[in-house]
């Protein structure tokens, strides 16, 4: 395993995209067929079903280290991570033995079906034959999930090197569904198998914040102005009279929106398209607090199809007829995409509206006014601009409201996992309700290191437990948080929830006398829901 | 024999302190690093190679008095003397006597040999005060020669892309077990911080190999592929990116944690440290024999807690201890360079 451990270690002790591209690129040209189609694998989220409970490798972690539980726990917290603090607790290895990746992943494979003994004798031989970097990544191949250090944008941007490839068309080759056992990793990457795969789906083009005056992007007529909502990203494929709907985390999500992929079965043609799926009623688009209701729920009930309604805002179009579209301008795209909506059924699938402004002045109050219809604020994307794969500069750009804010108290602090498990840096916080104080939100970030240490002192010496990864701290801390919308909701003791709350700063100049009321805070949940 | 007082570890019957952290008559000084050695004691007493490093880091007018390890003085009737602490050079414990009871103060301590500090040495005692900054089952060291090895294949590997090897390291003590790995690894350069206490060093007779310091401020191109110490200081202040295409390495204990390493964004992170492993700090206790013990800072609940679950009778003292770059984070400034 040493060519995929030394690849692990270089993607995970750097930040530097092009160290990590090296590696991989290493790894291509070192490692072996088997190997590097299991690579392909692991980093697509495509590993095999997790062959024993995380309880059990503690439990034997446990028994061969001789740690009482409390021990372990703690240094757990201070990991962040059970695989690595099995990894790093065990006595060094007794004996080596040099198996390659797919060797493991064989064997791996084949302990579903085996005794918990059985399981119990391979995972203590293979612990004292690994040293504690590929311990790591052994506990990590038995349970978890497998990102480690990369993103799949950075995985295909490698492969896409090394093959001398576009990288949309490396992209469209992995993702999707293939069998290791199958494929040749070669042809793989080069789209060899993609053909047949009715369900492939493109690389999303995503957008950057704006970062410039509206004037410097030049002419006001060629760009695309549209609102920016807050749902789910899909992409709507209809090849061969078949449906298939995707979300940006690439998961297949037809089967949770039968309203939408029975419009999509309604509609004419063969196409892509990129679109976000909202809960709308009545023409008026919900909250995301409405549609989340209606995420990875297995079954779908009547009720639910009635209770939350979702419609599609059709953004643009990828593929026409089994042609890509992508390189052609967002203006013809967009133009083929309105004829398509015309000639199809009205359904819940609708065009996401292009705003109408004379130039760039009007721009601001609409974008202010966005949040009364639900959305985040405003994209611009250029008239002549291809779809890009993932996110590039300069073409699309998105313009989101300014963030609704609140001030409270910090009061519990929690260690942080993977890349800040030293620090506490998941903190609860709380806002006043009469005389008490109640829990508002979570967030995990937006200070900065040096900020999150000084609140890891502060916690330290002002804590109430001396174990456990949770501290109860002194209400003292005031933050300024930030968020995208709030709702109500039992999950918190204050009875709303805020969407991706954030730290937006410090606010060392105010005390906890300073914090914001609940009913204050209730004052701006959103008259629709 | 020891109270633990809110000016620092207080012995009555002597009369004096012992790593004192407020202005006191008389205090003996374990080791050289800023939160153990502070500034107002009207006399100091601390190992013959610590003297200098009080100078350079208090004032050259202190009063203060240098003795070898194992040589004996006596205080109002308690007899005191230094013994190797490990944790870097002139680093001791104060092993303390009067009327056949024995109490060792160990400030920091480490037990592994790093080739460059009087290796830690086991006193037998009654009551015994120690530290426990890795203070966990997960801080596990490496051999020093692993350790080593892994320094001088990193910086090789970083001479073969033509790149320039930057480690960050604590300038008194880890900066020079730096030096010492990579002595035959290509040429030396260290930060003018660090290059003062190599001086001081020098001064006593402590042999450092060949180096050259460097003022980051100035030109920097004669460092290319070289290697360049610099204390931790000087990793948030931007100035190593002056370096040309230069990788950089931290040396901590810390950095045994994944998380931790990811968090700094080096390029690579070593677990190096001076100080002891979890198993380095059972097996010191055990050693001593001690019926009490007393554990000052870092992991000071868990590790008691633990040494009272395996028999031995602990309690958690405050101090402020643990203000040292290593022991508090890799991140702390440096509170001079
Ligand atoms: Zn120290
Ligand atoms: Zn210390």
């Amino acid at each position: 395993m040493r060519a995929f451990a030394d690849l692990i270690f270089a993607l995970d002790s750097t930040n530097k995209t092009t160290a990590k591209l090296d590696a991989i690129q290493q790894f291509l040209r070192d490692g072996e067929e088997k190997d590097k189609l299991w690579f392909l694998a692991l980093f697509t989220g495509k590993r095999p079903k997790r062959p024993l409970t995380t309880t059990l490798l503690k439990l034997w972690a446990m028994e061969v280290t001789q740690i009482p539980e409390w021990l372990f726990l703690e240094s757990y917290s201070a990991v962040g991570d059970l695989g690595e603090t099995i990894a790093l607790v065990l006595p060094p290895p007794t004996q080596t033995v040099e198996r390659t990746l797919s060797e493991w992943m064989t064997d791996i494979l084949l302990l579903k079906d085996q005794s918990e003994s059985e399981k119990k004798a391979f995972v203590l031989q293979a612990w004292d034959t690994l040293p504690a970097q590929e311990r790591f990544i052994f506990n990590k191949l038995l349970g978890g999930s497998f990102r480690i250090g990369v993103s799949s944008k950075t995985l295909i941007n490698a492969l896409a090197r090394f093959y001398e490839m576009e990288e949309s068309a490396v992209a469209h080759s992995i993702m999707g569904h293939w069998n290791r056992e199958e494929v040749v990793f070669d042809l793989l990457v080069k789209g060899h198998y993609s053909d047949t795969e009715l369900s492939k789906p493109y690389p999303f083009c995503l957008a950057y914040a704006l970062e410039k005056e509206l004037p410097d992007l030049g002419y006001r007529s060629d760009w695309q102005a549209e609102y920016k909502w807050d749902g789910i990203r899909g992409q709507f494929i209809k090849r061969d009279g078949e449906v298939f709907i995707w979300s940006r985390g690439e998961e297949l999500v037809t089967e949770q929106f039968p309203e939408i992929a029975e419009a999509l079965a309604e509609w004419n043609g063969n196409f892509v398209i990129d679109g976000e799926i909202l809960a709308v009623r009545e023409e008026q688009v919900l909250p995301f607090s409405e549609l989340q209701k209606r995420l990875n729920r297995k079954v779908i009930s009547k009720k639910m199809l009635s209770d939350v309604p979702v419609s599609v805002f059709l953004y643009d179009l990828l593929e026409y007829d089994g042609e890509d579209w992508r390189a052609r301008p967002l203006s013809e795209r967009r133009a083929q995409l309105e004829k398509l909506v015309a000639q199809n059924p009205e359904t819940s699938l609708r065009l996401s509206e292009v705003i109408a402004s004379r130039g760039w002045e009007d721009l601001p109050t609409i974008r202010e006014d966005a949040r009364s219809r639900n959305s985040e604020g405003l994209m611009l994307k250029h008239l002549a601009s291809p779809y890009h794969s993932g996110r590039k500069k300069g073409d699309w750009w998105k313009w989101k409201v300014d963030p609704l804010t609140i001030d409270a108290v910090l009061i519990y602090a929690q260690k942080g996992s993977g890349r800040r498990s030293a620090y506490y840096t998941d903190y609860t916080f709380a806002v006043r309700r009469d005389d008490e104080l109640v829990t508002i939100a979570k967030a995990y970030s937006g200070l900065t290191d040096k900020e999150i240490q000084e609140v890891s002192r502060f916690v330290n010496r002002n804590a109430t437990e001396k174990f456990g990864p949770v501290r109860t701290v002194k209400p003292e801390l005031v933050f300024e948080i930030a968020f995208e919308g709030i709702a109500l909701s039992n999950r918190h003791k204050s009875g709303v929830a805020l969407r991706f709350p954030r730290i937006l700063r410090w606010r060392k100049d105010k005390t906890v006398a300073d914090i914001d009321d609940i009913e204050e805070v209730k004052k701006l949940i959103p008259a629709s829901t | 024999m020891l109270t633990f007082t809110d000016k620092g570890i207080y012995c009555e019957p002597g009369q004096f302190y012992i790593d004192p952290w407020k202005p006191v008559d008389y205090a003996i000084i374990t080791h050289g690093h800023a939160d153990h050695a502070k500034w107002g004691m009207k006399n100091y007493l601390c190992h013959h190679f610590t003297v200098p490093i009080l100078q350079s880091r208090i004032s050259p007018d202190i009063s203060v008095q240098g003795i070898g390890y194992h040589e004996t003085i006596s205080r109002n009737g308690v007899k005191i003397s230094l013994h190797p602490a490990g944790h870097i050079i002139g680093s001791a414990q104060i092993r303390l006597e009067y009327k056949g009871k024995v109490s060792v103060v160990s400030g920091d301590y480490k037990i592994q040999e790093d080739g460059l500090s009087t290796p830690f040495e086991s006193v037998k005692c009654h009551e015994f005060v120690t530290e426990s900054t890795f203070g966990l089952p997960i801080y596990r060291w490496q051999p020093v020669a692993t350790q080593n090895e892994q320094l001088q294949q990193w910086v090789q590997h970083n001479q073969e892309q033509q790149k320039t090897s930057v480690f960050v390291g604590y300038s008194l003590g880890k900066a020079q077990r730096i030096m010492q790995a990579l002595k035959d690894a290509g040429p030396l350069f260290v930060h003018y911080s660090i290059g003062k206490l190599n001086r001081a060093f020098e001064q006593i007779g402590v042999e450092l190999p060949k180096y050259e310091i460097v003022d980051l401020r100035e030109d920097v191109k004669h460092l290319d592929q070289g290697i360049v110490i610099v204390p931790p200081s000087l990793l948030e202040s931007k100035v190593i990116k002056k370096i040309p295409y230069m990788a950089h390495a931290i040396c901590s204990g810390w950095m045994q944690v994944r998380g931790a390493r990811r968090w700094r964004s080096a390029d690579a992170g070593f677990a190096i440290s001076d100080h002891a492993d979890w198993e380095g700090l059972i097996e010191a206790v055990k050693a001593t024999g001690a019926e009490q013990v007393h554990v000052t800072h870092g992991q000071t609940a868990v590790f008691a807690k633990y040494l009272n679950e395996i028999g031995i009778a602990a309690d958690v003292v405050p101090t402020e201890y643990g203000q040292e770059e290593e022991e508090e984070s890799p991140e702390k400034k440096e509170a001079q360079s």
